[in-house]
């Protein structure tokens, strides 16, 4: 392979990865990483220089767009980026300290139960009224966002706000000691805790990774993990892919980005589950 | 915006959503702006990178010592500023993703001076929260 052929591979593998990210909330971290190392050989170093950036590409190349139709709720992020800080602050405090193992069987199960749940029909434009929502009327966490496949503004409700918090507390906590993308958390802690549309969820959680990885990454800079001629393409290939992403994911389907970050989410937590139990 | 949905109506509800809207148009611009600018500067550094090494593009010989530990490139600001006053393709490459890197600390930033803005005394404490664990974080090193 040419340097010139690995740099086209790695800007159209990067394309798709920032498309499925963008509309999914996810880093890209999931296909960029067994690409690079699997399929072109790069230093698992560098595999993972070049994830952190993508995932801050990902969110900044959907953002723009997210951000224009409100899809992504700044408040909601806001506050609950409190909690997954904290809790990945923690996670870093406890990596090392605590058996590993366990916790990828552990949360393989809580992810593959999450996505049973996920499937489950449920009024998507989330319920208007009953349960009583102070935190939520507190911080103005409601919103509306524009839904092109509906063509109509859709407005929405949080609930149970409290309970979001602590989900982001434990997401960030794992993502910290187990080293796995957040975003596979904070979608279904958003979704089934806080009953927010799964665009928005996603677009918030878009929102979110962008900012916690732009935190790590100029230590990942600093250390030399970032080569610039594996992050560079792409980078450049993830923009593109979620710039288009988030163009098209206003006029998608709810239930058809429901099912695809599903089936995402089961082979993430199979993953897990192996890693283990093979230990 | 033709409606709103914060459903908390208050006294001063047009002003405040006329506020919101101007804010949003700001943020989007920031990001686009920072986005497409990082997205140039990477692309002309890739192709300078071939223009310094035009047997990169035949020859597969240079290849393992790019993906290999022990790659050399830039990784201080010193070497990356170096580079780039010698237009060496990856020191460019850097500049661009660097950008990108601040992209979304930049929006972080420019939130808090929009909820200034928006006089919502709260959540300009919530997002100064973020940006200083943010920091913290970085100071420690340790986060996902």
């Amino acid at each position: 392979m040419t340097p010139l052929e690995f740099v086209l591979i790695c800007f159209v593998i990067s394309i798709a990865a920032g498309f499925i990210g963008s509309l999914l909330g996810l880093g890209g971290g999931l296909i960029v990483i067994p690409a690079l190392t699997l399929a072109l050989k790069v230093d698992i170093r560098y595999a993972i220089g070049a994830s952190i950036v993508s995932i801050i590409a990902t969110s900044s190349g959907a953002a723009a767009a997210y951000v224009r139709e409100r899809m992504t709720n700044l408040r909601v992020a806001m506050v609950l980026e409190v909690a997954t800080t904290l809790g990945a602050l923690t996670g870093g405090f406890l990596a090392g300290r605590l058996a590993v193992r366990w916790l990828f069987v552990v949360f393989g199960l809580v992810m593959a139960c999450s996505a049973v749940m996920m499937l489950r029909k449920r009024h998507s434009a989330a319920s208007d009224e009953g349960e009583g929502t102070p935190w939520a009327n507190y911080l103005r966490l409601h919103g509306s966002y524009y839904d092109g496949a509906l063509n109509k503004e859709v407005p929405y409700r949080v609930v149970r706000a409290r309970l979001g918090l602590a989900l982001m507390y434990v997401a960030g906590v794992m993502s910290g000691l187990l080293g796995i993308g957040s975003g596979v958390l904070k979608v279904p802690a958003m979704d089934l805790g806080m009953r927010l549309p799964i665009k928005v969820s996603s677009a918030t959680s878009n929102f979110m990774i962008g900012v916690t990885a732009a935190a790590s990454a100029g230590l990942y800079f600093a250390r030399g993990d970032i080569n610039p001629f594996i992050a560079g393409p792409v980078a450049a290939g993830i923009l593109v892919g979620a710039m288009v992403g988030a163009r098209v994911m206003g006029r998608l389907h709810h239930s058809l980005i429901r099912y695809v970050f599903v089936a995402v989410l089961l082979l993430v937590s199979v993953q897990m589950l192996l890693k283990g139990v093979r230990g | 915006m033709a409606s709103n949905g914060s459903g908390a109506a208050s006294p001063s509800a047009p002003q405040e959503d006329h506020r919101v809207v101007r804010v949003e148009i700001v943020i989007s611009w920031v990001l686009r702006v920072g986005v497409v600018t990082s997205l140039a500067i990477v692309v002309a550094g890739l192709v300078l990178v071939f223009v310094h090494h035009p047997d990169y593009l035949s020859s597969s010989a240079g290849m393992q010592k790019l993906i290999q530990p022990g790659a050399v490139f830039p990784n201080t600001l010193s070497s990356v500023s170096q580079g780039v006053l010698h237009t060496r393709g990856e020191a460019i490459i850097a500049i661009g993703l660097l950008l990108l890197i601040l992209t979304p600390v930049t929006r972080v930033a420019v939130s808090i001076l929009a909820f200034l803005y928006q006089r919502d005394h709260l959540f300009t404490f919530i997002t100064l929260t973020v940006l200083i664990i943010l920091l913290m974080s970085f100071v420690i090193g340790r986060i996902e």
